[in-house]
């Protein structure tokens, strides 16, 4: 009887191989493929749900799941952190957590279970385009001086300190906000799909060598999937609301 | 003791210490995050409990504080697979 197992390598977890397009900057691969279905499954639901909508006034299937996400996007996100006038976002912003949450519950369907969002490339290209969209709408709201000067001297700072603030505050806006909002996506996916991979291998490598004490790891196993079901929304809900935070501030200057 | 070990196999020791380091980086990070994570939510639970009518709002910022927090552990996580690639 041998207790011993090896764990697998993070790349061999994470990279997939190409079967389509091979040597060119175009591969396809399984993770391509979860993104173009998450993109199309937030299409779709969308869709079905404005068409049923047209056809009669009361919600039914799946429009009631995309009626109960743009309320609560709309009450708990926008409401709470830009106020009023920032409805206008509500579409993308919408979008933006539909597209998201479609990203990382693939790490718990069976079969799948390979998270998009645990590839730096989807939260990396969101957070650029966060980024683009909260610096135009804070150059377009305060004027390019106004925004730069609402960023760069928080009130009621001393005189002696003035350049080093303005300093941190330009790094951690224009640098920070962008890396860090992409690397908390990335780095949640990742971590809780590493966790449910050793959980997983540990219980087989039990499994084949003493049957009965898979049952812990197992066990624990199953518990965990729920915990990342909650991290997948989670998440989706983080990255809105911070979209949401960025762009409120941009839009009010701090008094 | 480390010159004899490197002589004898000279990839294994630098292998072995990049595994230690990035075992100590990912604990290191993983200290302040986790007291100020304790801190967020500990007091979100005071102020949701003494006026539960503004448990929304609470709950709002809490995740927000959560976020900013938890940043900087994952900073040290993701550090932890380019010690480790490189």
């Amino acid at each position: 009887m041998t207790l011993a197992l090896t764990f697998p390598l993070v790349s061999e977890l994470v990279e997939w191989k190409p079967f389509l397009f091979k040597g060119t900057p175009f591969e396809v691969n399984k993770v391509v493929v979860l993104m173009w279905i998450a993109a199309a499954l937030v299409f779709l639901a969308f869709w079905a749900a404005g068409r049923q909508s047209k056809k009669s006034l009361v919600p039914a299937g799946v429009q009631n799941v995309v009626e109960a996400g743009v309320e609560f996007v709309r009450t708990d996100v926008i409401l709470q952190t830009i106020g009023p006038e920032g409805l206008g976002f509500m579409p993308f912003l919408v979008t933006v957590f539909f597209f998201v949450f479609a990203c990382n519950i693939f790490e718990v369907i069976p079969f799948v279970q390979m998270p998009v969002t645990a590839r730096m490339a989807i939260p990396a290209f969101l957070a650029i385009v966060v980024w683009v969209i909260f610096n135009f709408v804070g150059i377009k709201n305060q004027g390019f001086g106004g925004y730069f000067k609402s960023m760069l001297i928080p009130p009621g700072v001393p005189k002696a300190l003035l350049p080093l603030v303005a300093l941190i505050e330009f790094v951690s806006t224009i640098f920070v906000r962008p890396f860090s909002l992409a690397v908390r996506l990335f780095a949640n996916m990742l971590a809780g799909h590493l966790l449910l991979v050793s959980f997983a291998v540990l219980s087989a490598a039990l499994f084949s060598s003493t049957y009965i004490g898979a049952i812990v790891p197992a066990g624990f196993l199953v518990a965990l999937i729920g915990f990342e079901l909650l991290v997948s929304v989670l998440q989706a809900f983080i990255f809105t609301i911070l979209t949401a935070v960025y762009i409120g501030g941009a839009m009010h200057p701090e008094h | 003791m480390f010159e004899v070990l490197a002589a004898q196999n000279p990839g294994e020791l630098a292998k072995g210490l990049s595994t230690i380091g990035a075992g100590i980086v990912y604990g290191g990070a993983a200290i302040g995050p986790g007291i100020g994570i304790g801190i967020v939510v500990g007091n979100a639970i005071t102020a949701m409990a003494r006026q539960p009518e503004a448990a929304g709002m609470v709950r709002t910022t809490m995740f927000l504080g959560i976020a900013f927090t938890e940043a900087l552990a994952l900073f040290g996580f993701v550090l932890v697979f380019l010690l480790k690639g490189s």
